[in-house]
């Protein structure tokens, strides 16, 4: 078998978006950043009592409902979690879907997720979980309108513990 | 989706957040952080891998409990391939983002199909 060869440092996302802005002209990407802890709640239960929720940024819908368009779209769609992986699909302006589409739970885990709970590691995944399209470029409208919309159903679900799954 | 952490996680829930870009994590510095060193688009493993999808969300799950310092980042050992060019042809990349246009963009045309004779979306939630 083939040696592995060096490791390379991680992709920095940061300055390859600043160099593809920069190469179409456009303004740099100012990114959020945040400085000072935080913020942080403690795990109220054993893992293998929590109901989890789940939440992904990959642009998955299910078939039947209305799919993202790609001009800053901040729409969410909630997934019933026992859809058959078969039933998600992906649309999203940003990143190759060519796995994702082979296999949802590459950005979606509900399989992974239905598997853990089978396994006893988590009580139960939650009936519903959220998508929506990552990549939104305004800060503002995912820190005013998206993040407490979301924050909002979690509670609603009584989750004990939030699984976020960007892209 | 580390506002959405921060947000939830004020709000009182605990979050844990897998992550393959870990300049912008440590940027916007969600409570807890997983991050694998993948191509974006894999960020709960690999496609067709059921057992390395288990151990990924196992660990990030695992987290909640490891973790105690707000904004610690676990990082996962799994490669993506023998060797890391595929890092060298992501930086050299250029612009392979769609077209933005505001009418909604289908996997597939069947189901644009099914969603028009659906009609109104209840599990829509346009914001």
């Amino acid at each position: 078998m083939d040696a592995m060869t060096t490791r390379r440092p991680p992709v920095d996302h940061i300055v390859r978006t600043r160099d593809l802005y920069s190469s179409l002209g456009h303004d740099p990407y100012r990114w959020v950043r945040n400085d000072g802890s935080p913020p942080w709640t403690e795990l109220r239960k054993p893992l293998r009592e929590c109901r989890v929720g789940l939440v992904g940024s990959g642009g998955v819908y299910r078939a039947g409902q209305v799919a993202f368009h790609h001009r800053d779209d901040i729409s969410l769609r909630v997934i019933d979690t026992s859809v058959p992986v078969s039933e998600l699909r992906t649309s999203h302006f940003a990143y190759d879907q060519t796995d994702a589409r082979i296999d949802p739970n590459v950005v979606f885990p509900v399989d992974t997720l239905h598997t853990l709970v089978a396994e006893g590691v988590i009580g139960e995944l939650s009936p519903r979980a959220y998508a929506f399209m990552g990549g939104i470029y305004s800060a503002r409208r995912v820190r005013d309108v998206l993040a407490p919309e979301i924050s909002r159903r979690l509670a609603e679900d009584q989750v004990d513990l939030a699984l976020l799954v960007p892209v | 989706m580390g506002l959405i952490a921060r947000r939830v996680e004020a709000d009182g829930i605990p979050t844990t957040s897998l992550t393959s870009a870990l300049s912008i994590t440590r940027s916007v510095d969600p409570p807890r952080a997983v991050f694998l060193d993948y191509p974006l688009g894999h960020t709960a493993g690999k496609a067709k891998d059921p057992e390395q999808q288990r151990e990924v969300v196992a660990a990030a799950l695992a987290a909640v409990d490891e973790l105690e310092q707000p904004g610690a980042v676990k990082m996962l050992p799994y490669r993506w391939s023998r060797d890391d060019d595929w890092k060298r042809e992501t930086m050299l990349g250029g612009d392979a983002r769609s077209h933005r246009s505001s009418s909604p963009e289908y996997q597939c045309e069947a189901d644009r199909a099914l969603a028009v004779a659906a009609g109104d979306c209840p599990t829509c939630v346009f914001l």
